[in-house]
């Protein structure tokens, strides 16, 4: 019982806003594609993808930050995939998501056996280094949870309020809460329906990208098969979770990744059998999706759009 | 004087029927001008010429006397016509300044949205053409009067001198008529031209200045308000005198069809919509409910379809609990239902006539061997309907989608009647239909009723309930709070009722 007292402390809280923003950025990205009537199933192929992506470019260029831009890119380029068959072909939106997401496990792994001779995990490379916020981190418990950290970490609070302002603030916000909901009615009105789509699905995979690089290059410094573990579709429950707002997708993105955090450290005191211990974070997801979100309303009923 | 619009010798076709056939069309500056005729008459069609929604085959649009080519609706306003459709236009979630102002957002530095100018702008135009609009209220709370009044809103603020509206009454209570007729003067006052389209004659007779007649895609002429008549109205659009009054003659039995003992259920919004509600329907009778529009009439049909969880109460049919049945079960033991939404809940649009004239009934009176639909009796029965229901249509293969709005009202009518079901809840059964057709359909009802039915009415239109009612229930807030024979009460007195003025 101590043990387990012992785990609550500020490391653990400071690991959970670590493993909470790759799901806060792909849920972001989950958001801005259903906002405007496009599920995305395809953050968790997208993020990872990105994730080598960005490690194939620091790789040759030793620049992660190179590496991160290239991730961002390769994420809005599976947007622009996913916008093309869903928008101008109407096509299923699940199949497009979830042919990007085999797409990606098989992609990445053979191109680790191409770059690195291994289909396991790649070569170190030059990831991001951490910032220290210097005055914050003088301060006693905050300094220890927030004090230090990727600058992706801070990154994350600036584009959920940046999400908030545009979807609520501009005329561009008000657009695509109108395409989500009625594109007929925003078409009459002068909007161009399709343009907001495709930009709102690109930017969604764009985001996703970042989460994908912050594994890679700022959590470790290699990529591994398979390293997203799930966290695409985690972040899809917490954008549910967080109804499709930003500050609440965030948060519902801290709490994911607290248990995320926290099945980390169950693992190390070994009380439990792993295998258990590493379902925690999905049991919640499910638990969640089930039970919580079980009136949650999309803003969109995600038909493609045709116009007369 | 130049005519605001003119629109010469228009011609369009659709696959099987001539919608405008060689229609000349003119309206003045600062005119209301009502466009009638009966469903399919090619009103909807022309209009929507005119808004740049179709292409004519031939004819030519002149805008202030200047020749003009509309593509599209962005061209349609950009010369100042708006239109008000059938089916508003409006996103549920935003507010109504956001809808008004969604594709041509004013902006503070290019980037962040003027609320301020927003709200100042879209409140002066509410002040200046008496529209009473709660502008930041979710579009999706307000009621439908009210929604439509946002949509004027909308075709104003992008600069319409040219308003159309079209069937802008159907949807309405009489109260929110008076308040949109107001509101059309004030147009008229301030300079702008509006073309009505409706099927109330009434109505159409006290707004417009001139009123246009169509017959199957043809002019018949063009009357002056002042100078004609209900009657000549109606023969001009169906060529014969119309007749709406029918003789009364219910008898209540002992039993009735129908009992609804205190009914309790919560609307979609979560809140209380029936709040203990009684009603017994007799067989042999029209019983007509009486509401403000909002009151539970909704959730009451809903309620006897089963097509919504009761939180108490019960239903009876015959003496018989079907409160825990489903839908299928209580039409297979004879409800019948005309819905208020016909989109929503009465056609499949994607389907065709045939097939929205089988549905419900498939299972059982057109399987051949117990499961494949027999298509040829399908095909027989359905070209029977278009028959006795004079569904103008070019076949039963035609999706349903393609028909005129009063045409599928006749589709879901003989549908549900062809069943001939002891118990008919019929909920604004005439919404949308022209003068003809409202009177064939209420001849159906008073068949249905002189047969032995007992007929649920529910009707926003009191001259409906007047003319067609034995009893007349009215509702408000939930409940019953009054059933009277119709021969012991007065328009009043159920005005009054509606508003919640009981006499207790
Ligand atoms: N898109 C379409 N495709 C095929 N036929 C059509 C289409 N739109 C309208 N029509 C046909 O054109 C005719 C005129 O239709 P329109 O909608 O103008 O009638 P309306 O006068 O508005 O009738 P209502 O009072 O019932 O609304 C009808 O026979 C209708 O079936
Ligand atoms: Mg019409």
């Amino acid at each position: 019982m101590v043990e387990l007292l012992d785990l609550i402390n500020t490391g653990l809280f400071a690991a959970a806003i670590r493993m909470a923003t790759p799901i806060a950025y792909a849920a972001l990205g989950g958001m801005f594609s259903e906002r405007v009537g496009v599920m995305n199933i395809g953050l968790e192929g997208i993020m990872l993808t990105s994730a080598f992506g960005g490690v194939a470019v620091s790789y040759y260029t030793g620049s992660a930050w190179l590496g991160v831009v290239a991730a961002v890119l390769v994420g809005g380029l599976l947007g622009l995939f996913h916008a093309i068959i869903t928008v101008k072909y109407a096509g299923d939106q699940v199949v497009s998501g979830t042919g990007i997401n085999i797409l990606a496990a098989g992609f990445t792994a053979y191109m680790s056996q191409v770059i690195w001779g291994t289909r396991g995990s790649s070569d170190a490379v030059n990831s991001i280094p951490d910032l220290t916020i210097p005055v914050l981190k003088q301060i006693p418990v905050l300094g220890e949870v927030f004090g230090t950290h990727s600058p992706l970490v801070y990154l994350m609070p600036i584009i959920t309020a940046a999400s908030y302002y545009v979807l609520f603030k501009t005329p561009l916000g008000l657009r695509i809460r109108a395409v989500g909901e009625h594109p007929t009615a925003a078409e009459t009105a002068g909007v161009d329906v399709v343009k907001i789509k495709y930009m709102c699905i690109i930017l969604s995979g764009m985001l996703a990208g970042i989460g994908g690089a912050f594994l890679s290059l700022s959590h470790l410094n290699v990529f591994n098969k398979g390293m997203t573990g799930g966290r695409g579709f985690i972040a899809m429950a917490a954008m549910i979770f967080g109804k499709w707002m930003p500050f609440s997708v965030f948060g519902a993105s801290l709490l994911f990744g607290f248990a995320d955090a926290l099945q980390m450290r169950l693992q190390s005191l070994g009380i439990l059998p792993p295998q258990i211990i590493l379902a925690i974070p999905y049991v919640l997801t499910v638990a969640i999706l089930a039970g919580v979100v079980g009136k949650a309303k999309p803003p969109s009923d995600y038909k493609p759009y045709e116009k007369e | 004087m130049t005519s605001a619009i003119q629109m010469v010798d228009i011609t369009k076709t659709f696959p099987g029927v001539t919608a405008n056939d060689n229609i000349d069309f003119s309206v003045d500056k600062a005119e209301i001008h009502g466009l009638l005729g009966e469903n399919g008459a090619g009103k909807s069609v022309l209009m929507s010429i005119l808004y740049g929604l179709y292409k004519p085959d031939s004819g030519d649009i002149l805008v202030d006397g200047e020749k003009v080519d509309i593509s599209g609706p962005s061209d349609a306003m950009r010369l100042g016509i708006g239109m008000v459709h059938q089916h508003f236009m409006l996103v549920p979630s935003l507010t109504v300044v956001e809808n008004v102002i969604l594709g041509r957002e004013p902006t503070v530095n290019g980037v962040t949205l003027d609320m301020e100018r927003m709200l100042r702008d879209v409140a002066e135009s509410c002040k200046r053409y008496k529209l009473d609009v709660d502008i930041e209220a979710p579009v999706y709370q307000l009621p439908v009067g009210v929604q439509q009044r946002v949509e004027i809103l909308k075709a104003l603020y992008r600069g319409a001198d040219v308003l159309i509206l079209d069937e802008p009454t159907s949807v309405l209570t009489p109260g929110e008529t008076e308040e949109l007729f107001n509101a059309v003067r004030e147009l008229k006052a301030d300079g702008k031209t509006v073309i009505f389209i409706s099927h109330k004659l009434r109505e159409v007779l006290a707004i417009c200045d001139r009123i246009t007649v169509l017959k199957r895609g043809k002019v018949v002429g063009t009357v002056l308000a002042a100078e004609t008549g209900e009657g000549q109205l109606a023969e001009m659009m169906v060529g014969r005198k119309i007749v709406y009054e029918f003789t009364k003659e219910a008898e209540c039995g002992l039993e009735p069809v129908l009992r609804l003992e205190g009914l309790e259920c919560l609307s979609d919004r979560g809140i209380p919509a029936l709040r203990g509600l009684d009603l017994d329907l007799c067989g042999s009778e029209i019983l007509g409910v009486a509401g403000v529009e909002g009151n539970g009439q909704t959730e009451l049909v809903e309620a006897v379809m089963g097509l919504r969880e009761l939180t108490g109460g019960s239903v009876k049919l015959d003496g018989q609990d079907i409160t825990d049945t489903q839908p299928k079960t209580r039409i297979q033991m004879g409800v019948s239902h005309i819905p208020e939404d016909r989109h929503k809940r009465a056609i499949v649009p994607d389907f065709s006539v045939l097939e929205n004239l089988v549905l419900g009934s498939q299972r059982d009176r057109f399987t051949r061997n117990g499961v494949s639909i027999d298509f040829a009796e399908a095909k027989r029965f359905s070209t029977d309907m278009i028959n006795d229901y004079q569904i103008a249509t070019p076949g039963p293969e035609t999706l349903i989608r393609y028909l005129s709005g009063g045409n599928q009202q006749r589709v879901v009518v003989a549908r549900e009647f062809s069943r001939d079901p002891p118990v008919v809840i019929a909920a604004q059964p005439t919404r949308g239909l022209d003068v003809g057709a409202t009177e064939y359909v209420r001849r159906k009802l008073v068949e249905m009723r002189d047969h032995g039915a007992g007929v649920l009415l529910i009707s926003a239109d009191l001259d409906e309930i007047w003319a067609l009612s034995d009893r007349v229930a009215v509702i408000y807030e939930g409940s019953i709070v009054a059933v009277k024979a119709v021969d012991e009460t007065d328009v009043q007195e159920i005005g009054l009722l509606m508003a919640g003025g009981g006499n207790e």
